[in-house]
């Protein structure tokens, strides 16, 4: 099989390549470590991993800068370590430590990271997308030229949320990316059964924006495609909606034995993993040799495993945290109580 | 001071905030153009153009969304929904999204964003259309909830909501709009969770604010050629409520009405009434007396809504009970 060519990927220099190769595998190895400790009931709540996603996360990163805006759904530990949060405050946020990025006060499906741009982690499947509209609404607002990426899964697009932020975003030209990870189950819901139409990239057509799809299993294919999409949002001409297939290995959430599909089409997915792909990618362009790959990953192992012992030593929420952050001026005139 | 209505009043308090901070903008249905359905924006769009004044389509969700997205990334959003009961269709964005964000971030996001429009019934707009709303939003933490009954309280308080750093609920009255009252000249804000007395009195304390306001007053009128001295107290904001000044009225006064044309079952008047009983039982020579609109959806035709809402003579009637003279 001929190697695959990338319009704009094949252009990138080669600290960033071993950067997403490394983003990559972050990802993986912290949500290899979550199941983990879910299990080891260190985690509670609903958690909800991306493993199988990351390409996504990783591609996207790439292609835009640092100061963008992100806003995502509760499918979030991957895309606020994609931002550049270290993972030791995102871990500390599932366990519920004070050291969180959210001081314990939001959890999973609530990171938010503010310095790196990363607004959240929201809990309404489809509530994330006005919000999105809202950030890039701002940028117009204000002419500062950055760009909003909202992501959100298939399920999503059948929300109203969906529908009236797409038509005020098209119409008003907002510079917003709208990232559909199709990752083909709304919890346990085929797409097939819940939507009349497939092909999310094609509800675009409704409100006169481009429409795309990309492999969403494939890291720079997804570069390419959001590369594009954010160029055009930065220069003015409105938002994209990008639709990217991808897949997720694991249940909706760690509560889900995934039962709905069969063994046969999870182990077909998982040949097709973005990490070796994008691992055989880097030696091919000659970004690193095996070696310093190897030690990637074995620094990741570290890194995760250090994420987690700060977890467990870190200390749970005072309890005189309880009533703070409720408001920024709780008595509405200045003075606190 | 000068007399404006409380449409003016609202208008002036735009008009000066938008001109104060360009972080600010009104955004809803038929802000621009139209000059506001109920006329409250009224040459804004002319004077601050379509970037600061924006129309917006029939999308409650998504525009009151999109404002709490603005407001999130530091802007300060004015959204004006066309009445109350539409914003029904936004409560996911202003309940789960505006209300939590401070808290669930651990203070890394606000948002600073007024949600304001008409609340309660007008006249023969049926039941869709003439709800109250205060308990609702008042109900959930992280929300700060306003009703001014005065043109001067709601100049003073809108200009502090657009100011203020958390989400505020903002209501007003499509019949009020024409009201008149007495308004300072020149800058001024009124603070967010202090009330006023709005009448001084000895025997009885009346709580009312927004519309109600105005019915307690007459009531307590009547009352007076009675010779029953009523004191109404005015809370002006639901959340965060002034209770130390409703309190100090009932242990002056002994006695506590609580008014509100809204709904009787787990309205605002059973909250207060709970704060009264248990700060004020020493003190009560009777329950608290709470006179609710009835419990039914609105009906249409003029006789049947007139029986659906508390009237001047419904509040001289709870004032009698409270103090257990005989009408």
């Amino acid at each position: 099989m001929a190697k695959p060519t990338y319009e704009l990927a094949d252009k990138l220099d080669k600290a960033t390549l071993v950067k997403m190769y490394r983003q990559l595998q972050l990802m993986r190895r912290f949500e290899e470590r979550c199941a983990q400790q879910y299990a080891l009931q260190k985690i509670a709540g609903f958690c909800h991993l991306y493993i199988g996603q990351e390409a996504v996360a990783v591609g996207t990163e790439a292609a835009i800068n640092p100061d963008d805006y992100m806003i995502s759904a509760y499918r979030d530990h991957a895309q606020i370590l994609g931002r550049g949060t270290p993972a030791g405050p995102v871990m500390a946020e599932l366990f519920g430590k004070a050291t969180g990025v959210a001081k314990g006060k939001g959890g999973s499906m609530h990171l938010y990271d503010v310095s790196r741009h990363f607004y959240g982690g929201w809990g309404i499947v489809g509530g994330q997308i006005p919000l999105a509209l809202g950030t890039a609404y701002a940028s117009k607002y204000r002419g500062d030229k950055r760009v909003t990426v909202c992501y959100f899964g298939e399920a999503a697009v059948n929300q109203g949320a969906f529908h009236e932020a797409l038509n005020m975003a098209a119409l008003w030209k907002v510079p917003a990316i709208f990232i559909c990870e199709n990752n083909r189950y709304g919890m346990g819901t085929p797409i097939e059964v819940s939507s009349a139409v497939v092909d999310v990239y094609k509800r675009a057509a409704a409100y006169d924006i481009p429409g795309v799809w990309a492999d969403g299993m494939d890291t720079l294919a997804m570069y390419d495609a959001v590369k594009k999409a954010a160029d055009r949002a930065r220069a003015g001409e409105g938002p994209t909606l990008l639709e990217a297939r991808t897949y997720r290995y694991r249940g909706h959430s760690m509560s889900d034995p995934a039962v709905y599909r069969t063994r046969d089409e999870v182990d077909t997915e998982r040949e097709n993993d973005p990490i070796p792909k994008m691992r055989a990618y880097v030696l091919a362009k000659k970004a690193a040799k095996e070696k310093e790959l190897d030690e990637i990953d074995e620094a990741i192992e570290v890194e995760v495993e250090e994420s987690i012992k700060f977890s467990e030593d870190s200390p749970w929420p005072d309890g005189s945290e309880l009533y703070t952050e409720v408001y920024v001026d709780p008595m509405g005139h200045g003075e606190t109580k | 001071m000068r007399e404006l209505t409380f449409r003016d009043a609202l208008n002036e308090a735009l008009d000066e905030e938008l001109g104060r901070d360009p972080d600010t903008f009104l955004m809803g249905e038929e802000v621009g153009a139209y000059n506001g359905a109920y006329k409250v924006s009224r040459g804004l769009l002319d004077k601050y153009g379509p970037r600061r004044v924006i129309d917006s389509p029939i999308s409650e969700l998504g525009f009151c969304g999109l404002g709490v997205g603005a407001a999130m990334a530091g802007l300060k959003p004015i959204i004006e929904v066309m009445t109350w009961n539409f914003a029904i269709l936004a409560m996911d964005q202003i309940v789960n999204t505006a209300a939590k964000m401070h808290y669930m971030s651990a203070g890394e996001l606000s948002c600073p964003i007024v949600f304001r429009g008409p609340n309660g019934a007008a006249h023969s707009l049926a039941a869709q259309h003439s709800q109250w709303f205060e308990a609702q939003y008042a109900y959930f933490p992280g929300l700060k909830v306003i009703v001014p009954g005065t043109p001067a309280d709601a100049k003073g308080l809108l200009k502090s909501a657009i100011r203020d750093p958390d989400p505020c609920i903002f209501m007003e009255s499509e019949t009020m709009y024409a009201w008149k009252g007495m308004v300072p000249d020149g800058e001024y804000t009124v603070p967010i969770g202090k009330g006023e007395i709005k009448r001084e009195g000895t025997d009885c304390t009346i709580v009312a604010w927004g519309k109600a306001l105005k019915i307690a007053l007459d009531g307590a009128e009547l009352l007076a050629k009675e010779g029953i001295s009523v004191e109404v107290v005015d809370p002006r904001t639901i959340r965060p409520l002034d209770e130390a000044m409703i309190v100090g009225s009932v242990q002056k006064t002994g006695a506590c009405v609580v008014l509100e044309e809204g709904w009787p079952y787990f309205n605002v008047g059973a909250q207060i009434s709970d704060i009264v009983q248990r700060a004020c039982f020493d003190i009560l020579d009777s329950p608290v007396i709470r006179v609710t609109g009835a419990d039914v959806p609105m009906p249409y035709a003029k006789t049947l809504e007139a029986l659906a809402r508390p009237d001047e003579h419904s509040v001289v009637a709870g004032v009698k009970t409270a103090l257990n003279v005989r009408s």
